[in-house]
C-alpha cells in the first residue's frame, strides 16, 4: 500500500497545484465590506438591504434591464424585501400593492376592455416586472448595440456569483494608459475582456436611501447584489433553513443505523 | 447460492392461497431475506443498494418534475424557473433531481471500480458486468438527456455537440443526425423527443437493474478475496445483516447528498445553464456534465472527428469485453500486487481524463516556460493508458504477474499461507 500511496502522492499535488498556478491570471473579484448577509449555511438576507437594492434597481437598472421571472408579489414573500408577517398573503401587503401601483417608467401595459387598446395602467401584485424595452432592437438602439441581460438568474447565472455582480458595479476604473478603449465601450477591471458595453450605472448619492444608509457607489452595489442574489433564487433562506432540520435528521439515521449495524453483526466473526 | 431449496413458509391462510397462485412473496423472502451473502462483503458492496436507491429517487422525483414541466422550446426554461420559484417544494425537487443524477454517477463509478477491483467481472459473472454496463449507458443517455430539457445555454450547445457527433458517422452519418433531430436543427421538435425519451429510459433502466439482480442471485455475489463460499460458515443472511449494513450505507450516502442539495445545489452544474437558450449565442467553452469528462477528453484527443467518435465509445465499450481481456487466475486484486499499482494509475488517470475535458485542449495543462504540456497532449497520454490498461496490460499481467496466496475459504484467510496478506 506504502508503494501505491508514493504514486498517488505526487500526482494529487500536481493536480492541486496546477489549476492554483492558472487562476492567478484571471480577472479579480472583490467582496464587500463586512461580507455578504446571505453567506454560509446560516446566512439570510439583510432586509434592510435587499429594500435598498430594489430601489437601486427600480431606479437605476431598471430602465435598460428586464427581470422577467419576478412579480411584484414575490416581494412580499417570506425572507423577501418586503416581507411582512401580518400580511401571509404577500398580495394583501399594502406597500407590495403600493410599489406595483406606482410603477412608472417602464409602465404597465394592459388592455382596456372598452376600446380594446393596449394602454398603461396601474400595477397589481400578479404583474411581473415591466420589461424597458418592447424587443431586442430598441435595447440595442438605446444603449449603443449591446443587449443588456436580464437579471432575474444573473447572479447564479455568472462564475463568481455575487462577487462577480459586486465587482462590475464597482469595477470601473480608469483603463491603464497603454489600452485604448473602443467606442460605446467602457473599462472595467473585473469583466474578463475588460470592455463593457454598459455605462457604469452608479454614482454617489444617485439613489436616496430612507434608512440614513450612505449612498455611496460600494453601498448601492453591495445592495443591488444582495437584492439581485435574493431574485435569482427567492427560496434559498427556506432551503438553508429545511435544510438544517433535514441534516440533523439524516445525521441522527444514520447513527441509528449503525448503531443496528454493530448489534445485528456483533456475532458474526 | 443458487438452486438451493426454498425456506418460504407462507404463515396465514391468505399468503398460502396467494403462494400456490403466484408466489411472489416466496420469491421476495428467498432473494432479499434468506438469500446468503459471504460475510466478508466491505462498505464499498454497499453500492448497489445505494444506486436502487437513486433509481427511486430520480423516478419519484422525475415525475412530480414532468408534472410541472413544459416541453417547448419557447415555455422550458421559464417552466423550469416555475419549478424553482411558484410550485411548492418545486426548488427542492428540482435540486434532489439535479443533484441525484450526479450522486447516482458517483455511485455507479464507486460501484463499477469495486467491480474491477475485486474481479466481479470475471466468470461466471460475465452476464451480470455485461447488464451492468448496458445500465450505465442507458444512465449517460439519460442524464444527457435531462440535461437538455432545461434548455438553458449549455443544455442546447451540448445537445449540439453531442447531436452532432453522430453527423461524423460515413454514408449515413446526416441522415441519422437529421432523423435525430426531427429536423435540420436542434429545436423544438428534438426537445419534445428528448423528453419522451428521458421519461423512458429510467423504466428501462430499471428493466435492466432486474435482470442485473436476477443474473447476481443465480452466480452470487463475489467478495473482497474473490474466493466463492464454500459452507455456511462463509456466509450470512441478506436480512437483517446485509439489509442493516446496506442501509447504514445508503443513510451515509444520504447525509453527503443532503449537503449538496441544501448547502450547494448548483456547485455541480454549469453557470451557463442559468442563461436560456440561444442559438446565436455559443458560450466561450462547451463542457459537458462532470460525469461525461473522461470521455469528451478522449473524443478531443483525436484529431480526426470519425475516429474520435469511435475512441470514446470504445473507450466504453472495452468494458464490455473486459471479462475476456483478463486472463488472471486470481480474481481480487487483493492478492495481485503487480494489478494493484496498475489500477490505482487507472483511476489517477480517469481524473485527469476529467480535469482535461473540463479545460479547453490548447490550454497548458503544465506550463513550462513559454510553452508547456496542453490538454489535448494530456488527454492523448491519458486515452493511451486507457485502452492499454484494457487491452495490454490486462491480458498480459494475467499471464506475468506473481500473484499472493489465496485462501482456500472466506472463513479461513488467516489460517493457511495468508499471514503476509495485508488488511486492506
Ligand atoms: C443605460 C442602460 C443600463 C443601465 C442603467 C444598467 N445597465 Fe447593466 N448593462 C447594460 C448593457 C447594454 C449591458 C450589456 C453589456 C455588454 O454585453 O457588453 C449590461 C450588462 C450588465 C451586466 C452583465 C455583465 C456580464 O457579465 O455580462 C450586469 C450584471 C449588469 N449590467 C448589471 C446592472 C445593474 C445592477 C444595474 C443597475 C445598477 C445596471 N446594470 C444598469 C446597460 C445598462
Ligand atoms: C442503475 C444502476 C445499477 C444498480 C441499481 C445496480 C444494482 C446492483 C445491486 C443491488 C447489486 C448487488 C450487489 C451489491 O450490493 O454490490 C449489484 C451488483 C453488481 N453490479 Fe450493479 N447496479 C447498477 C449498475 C452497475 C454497473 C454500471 C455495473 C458495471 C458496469 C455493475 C456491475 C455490477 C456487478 C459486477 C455486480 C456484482 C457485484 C459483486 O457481487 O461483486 N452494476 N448491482
Amino acid at each position: 500500500m506504502r508503494r501505491i500511496l508514493s504514486v498517488i502522492a505526487p500526482v494529487l499535488a500536481l493536480a492541486i497545484a496546477v489549476p492554483a498556478l492558472a487562476a492567478e491570471h484571471e480577472a479579480k473579484l472583490y467582496t464587500p465590506k463586512g461580507g455578504w448577509s446571505f453567506q454560509g449555511p446560516l446566512g439570510s438576507f439583510d432586509q434592510g438591504s435587499l429594500q435598498r437594492g430594489y430601489k437601486v434597481y427600480r431606479e437605476v437598472c431598471s430602465s435598460c434591464h428586464a427581470m422577467n421571472l419576478l412579480s411584484f408579489r414575490n416581494l412580499g414573500e417570506k425572507y423577501g424585501p418586503f416581507y411582512d408577517e401580518k400580511f401571509p398573503n404577500p398580495a394583501d401587503n399594502p406597500f407590495v400593492k403600493t410599489l406595483a401601483h406606482d410603477q412608472e417608467a417602464p409602465a404597465i401595459k394592459g388592455i382596456n376592455e372598452e376600446t380594446g387598446d393596449v394602454e398603461d395602467r396601474p400595477g397589481l401584485p400578479s404583474d411581473r416586472f415591466p420589461d424597458p424595452f418592447p424587443n431586442e432592437y430598441a435595447a440595442k438602439a438605446s444603449t449603443g448595440g449591446y443587449v443588456p441581460p436580464d437579471l432575474s438568474l444573473i447572479v447564479k447565472a455568472r462564475e463568481g456569483g455575487a462577487n462577480y455582480i459586486y465587482s462590475i458595479l464597482t469595477g470601473f476604473v480608469e483603463a491603464p494608459s497603454d489600452v485604448t478603449v473602443p467606442d460605446k465601450l467602457y473599462y472595467n477591471q473585473s469583466f474578463p475582456s475588460h470592455f463593457l458595453g454598459m455605462k457604469p450605472p452608479l454614482a454617489d448619492n444617485k439613489v436616496s436611501f430612507d434608512d440614513g444608509t450612505p449612498s455611496t457607489i460600494r453601498q448601492q452595489a453591495k445592495d443591488v447584489t444582495t437584492f439581485l442574489a435574493w431574485a435569482s433564487e427567492p427560496k434559498q433562506t427556506e432551503r438553508k433553513r429545511l435544510g438544517l432540520w433535514v441534516m440533523a435528521y439524516l445525521i441522527g439515521m444514520a447513527l441509528l443505523a449503525y448503531g443496528s449495524y454493530r448489534r445485528v453483526w456483533k456475532n458474526v466473526h | 447460492m443458487s438452486g438451493q431449496p426454498s425456506t418460504y413458509q407462507p404463515k396465514s391462510g391468505f399468503t398460502r392461497w396467494l403462494d400456490s397462485r403466484l408466489p411472489i412473496l416466496r420469491l421476495a423472502h428467498d432473494s432479499f431475506v434468506d438469500y446468503p451473502t459471504p460475510k466478508n462483503l466491505n462498505y464499498w458492496w454497499t453500492f448497489g443498494a445505494i444506486l436502487s436507491f437513486m433509481l427511486g429517487m430520480q423516478i419519484i422525483t422525475g415525475i412530480v418534475l414532468a408534472m410541472h414541466y413544459v416541453p417547448n422550446a419557447t415555455m422550458a426554461f421559464a417552466s423550469v424557473e416555475h419549478i424553482m420559484r411558484d410550485v411548492n417544494y418545486g426548488w427542492l425537487v428540482r435540486y434532489l433531481h439535479a443533484n441525484g443524477a450526479s450522486m447516482f454517477f458517483v455511485a455507479v463509478y464507486v460501484h463499477m471500480l469495486r467491480g474491477l477491483y475485486y474481479g466481479s467481472y470475471k466468470a461466471p459473472r460475465e452476464i451480470l458486468w455485461i447488464l451492468g454496463c448496458i445500465i450505465y449507458l442507458l444512465m449517460m443517455a439519460t442524464g444527457f438527456l435531462g440535461y437538455a430539457l432545461v434548455w438553458g445555454q449549455m443544455s442546447f450547445h451540448g445537445a449540439v455537440v453531442i447531436t452532432n457527433l453522430f453527423g461524423a458517422l460515413p454514408l449515413v452519418g446526416e441522415s441519422i443526425r437529421t432523423w435525430l433531430w426531427g429536423g435540420f436543427s436542434v429545436d423544438n421538435a428534438t426537445l419534445n423527443r428528448f423528453f419522451s425519451l428521458h421519461y423512458l429510459l429510467p423504466f428501462m433502466i430499471a428493466g435492466v437493474v432486474i435482470l442485473h439482480v436476477w443474473a447476481l442471485h443465480v452466480s452470487g455475489q463475489n467478495n473482497p478475496i474473490g474466493v466463492d463460499p464454500k459452507s455456511e460458515k462463509d456466509t450470512v443472511k441478506f436480512t437483517p445483516y446485509a439489509t442493516v449494513k446496506d442501509g447504514f450505507g445508503v443513510a451515509l450516502f444520504v447525509v453527503m447528498f443532503g449537503l449538496f442539495v441544501f448547502y450547494m445545489p448548483n456547485s455541480l452544474g454549469d453557470v451557463n445553464n442559468y442563461i436560456p437558450a440561444n442559438p446565436l449565442v455559443t458560450p466561450e467553452h462547451i463542457v459537458p456534465e462532470w460525469y461525461y469528462l473522461p470521455f469528451y477528453a478522449i473524443l478531443r484527443a483525436i484529431p480526426n472527428k470519425l475516429m474520435g467518435v469511435l475512441a470514446m465509445f470504445g473507450s466504453i465499450g472495452v468494458l464490455f469485453i473486459l471479462p475476456w481481456l483478463d486472463t488472471s487466475k486470481v480474481r481480487s486484486m487483493r492478492f495481485r500486487p503487480k494489478a494493484q499499482i496498475f489500477f490505482v494509475i487507472f483511476v489517477i488517470n480517469a481524473l485527469i481524463l476529467g480535469w482535461c475535458g473540463h479545460n479547453p485542449p490548447d490550454k497548458f495543462a503544465i506550463p513550462v516556460g513559454e510553452g508547456g504540456l496542453t490538454f489535448v497532449w494530456l488527454s492523448r497520454i491519458g486515452t493511451a493508458y486507457w485502452f492499454a490498461y484494457f487491452v495490454i496490460i490486462m491480458p498480459l499481467l494475467g499471464i506475468v504477474e506473481k500473484t499472493r496466496p489465496v485462501p482456500d475459504t472466506i472463513s479461513s484467510p488467516v489460517l493457511s499461507g495468508a499471514a503476509t496478506v495485508e488488511k486492506a
